[in-house]
């Protein structure tokens, strides 16, 4: 069961003056039950790579598979397994149309002809997972919320079309510091007790680092990193400075460290862990 | 150092669906100096963005005042002058921008207040320069990165000549390098042109740079202070919601396994030295 993608490219404005390939060969499999992290510089094929993973765009050469079926064939089962990747684009609040909050969460599961009943339980569902309260904001207008609220219903309205895979392009800008550790926490919480797979693209280096098992770094529309993030992060800083990508701050601090001669283990993601390294490496000193 | 903005308890009421008030702003007092950088935190919702339009007249106090330079913000007369001293940079980059040539663009402030073409070319030059864009002049905005646009559009608030830069969020939508760029030309043009900032993120990193910050919760000032004095208090920003820049909670933590580390310590460099003298 995965997502794969078979040496793919994709050009824009094929055949004009300005033709530009956006992602160049992509070899890729995304394993159901991972969490792959997916970081590049601004203009480095992330976002049009994403776009591939539930077909929204084809490749102008290669293949794509979602769980063995390619998906550009034609007819039910393709259509189907297109229909098992749920994408959350940035500012997705944009997106929201219905009257009430309710409405337009269960937009996604009438489409596919879940019914009424079913439709109802899963909006419940995905309003819980996104931590607001169903009675207090089913029947409410999604355009009176505050930036945080609209997101996540925004969000909502994803994860109630049940998706196998979720991608996330850059679910938490513009969210304040508590509002992105909720979307991520939660975001966790159902790769946790689910076990969905997820696929998470963010310019935030921190929290790649912290939730990902699978991270991927992207320049010039190609591969150019792929492997766990503590590695990446650690032992691959040069590549990822060619690449346009900030090393996360807590592993520049723990360089700093190092440079003053303490000797600590500095592959470490959070700040709790890496505060206790530098106390014991202190106390050893 | 005069005061450019001050702000005398205001209150601002919004009316909310089915005839609901919503206080947005609640008593609010504060004073920015001319020449000050000064940065606002606090969560969605806390009344930043509401208070950013009151800088430029955008919004009229429901009771209170707001004075500009002297000016009030409520008087209809005063109001052309303040939106020509007082600059506003959004967040979302595509949102402001109107025309299909930078330059274009960076003239359009400008060109509205009737100032003479010849000036014109002048000051949309020196704009392009002071941001660093002089090289895109001729370039169609839409093809720039988010970066670059956002320092289009202070490039357009500097041709008219304002010496206050009001920026919501400008960094919300960027890359790590887009947010760089912004960031530092802001601080460049505090710096070398004296220009009143006010600056309100999300991004802690961003808010240590100011010379003051001021923290809001629901519609009123809770913290103000210089960036020391606020970042070192971790446990009451993280009750609001807010982050630490990473060296201020690494300090914290050091402290509770119990070692020597002064308080105020916001930057990296001051903990490593801390840590290892």
């Amino acid at each position: 069961m995965s997502i794969r993608l078979q040496d793919v490219t994709y050009i824009y404005m094929s055949k004009t003056p300005y033709e530009k390939a956006a992602i160049k060969k992509i070899d890729l499999e995304i394993k159901q039950g991972e969490f792959v992290g997916i970081i590049g510089h601004t203009g480095s094929g992330k976002s049009t790579l994403v776009q591939h993973l539930n077909g929204l765009l084809k490749p102008s050469s290669g293949m794509v598979h979602i769980d063995g079926q390619n998906i550009h064939e034609k007819g039910e089962t393709a259509r189907n397994a297109k229909r098992s990747v749920g994408m959350v684009f940035q500012y997705p609040e944009h997106q929201l149309f219905e009257e009430s909050v309710y409405e337009d969460i269960a937009f996604g599961p009438r489409n596919l002809g879940v019914k009424e009943e079913e439709v109802e339980t899963r909006v419940k569902k995905a309003l819980d997972f996104v931590g607001l309260d169903f009675e207090k904001f089913a029947k409410r207008t999604p355009f009176q919320l505050s930036g945080g609220q609209m997101r996540r219903v925004a969000i909502a309205g994803v994860v109630a079309l049940d998706p196998k895979y979720l991608v996330l392009d850059e679910p938490s800008a513009g969210l304040d510091p508590r509002g992105r550790d909720e979307i991520f926490g939660q975001i966790m919480k159902l790769h946790q007790a689910t076990g969905i797979t997820v696929v998470l693209v963010s310019h935030n280096m921190e929290d790649v680092a912290r939730m990902a098992n699978r991270l991927i770094v992207m320049n010039k529309g190609e591969i150019l990193l792929d492997g766990k993030p503590k590695d990446i992060f650690c032992n691959h800083q040069a590549q990822l400075k060619e690449a346009g990508v900030d090393v996360p701050p807590l592993t520049l601090l723990m360089n700093q460290f190092k440079q003053r001669g303490l000797e600590i283990d500095s592959a470490v993601v959070d700040i709790a862990t890496a505060a206790q390294n530098v106390y014991k490496a202190v106390r050893r000193s | 150092m005069g005061e450019f903005i001050t702000v005398k308890d205001m209150c601002h009421t919004y009316l909310a669906h089915e005839g609901e008030e919503v206080q947005a702003l609640d008593h609010i007092n504060i004073a920015i100096g001319k020449g000050e950088f000064v940065a606002i935190i606090g969560t969605n919702g806390s009344g930043k963005s509401t208070l950013a339009k009151h800088l430029n007249a955008l919004l009229i106090p429901s009771s209170g005042q707001c004075l500009i330079d002297g000016m009030d913000t409520k008087e209809q007369e005063n109001v052309w002058k303040i939106r020509q001293s007082v600059g506003m940079v959004f967040q979302n980059p595509d949102n402001q921008i109107v025309a299909t040539l930078v330059e274009e663009d960076v003239a359009f402030g400008p060109e509205n207040l009737g100032v003479a073409p010849k000036e014109i070319r002048n000051r949309v030059t020196e704009a392009l320069k002071d941001v660093g864009m002089e090289d895109y002049r001729q370039h169609s905005p839409h093809l720039l990165s988010g970066g670059q646009k956002q320092r289009v559009a202070i490039a357009g608030v500097l041709a008219m000549r304002s010496n206050c830069l009001v920026l919501d969020e400008p960094t919300a939508m960027l890359d790590p390098q887009g947010r760089q760029e912004v960031l530092s030309t802001v601080l460049r043009l505090h710096r070398e042109q004296n220009i009143t900032v006010v600056y309100i993120t999300h991004f802690m990193e961003e808010a240590v740079a100011a010379d003051r910050v001021i923290v809001m919760e629901q519609g009123k000032v809770v913290m103000e202070g210089v960036p020391k004095t606020i970042f070192s208090q971790v446990n009451r920003l993280k009750e609001l919601g807010l982050d630490v820049p990473v060296a201020a909670e690494f300090a914290y933590r050091l402290r509770q396994l119990t070692m020597k580390i002064p308080e105020d310590i916001i930057t990296d460099t001051e903990l490593v030295v801390a840590v290892c003298p």
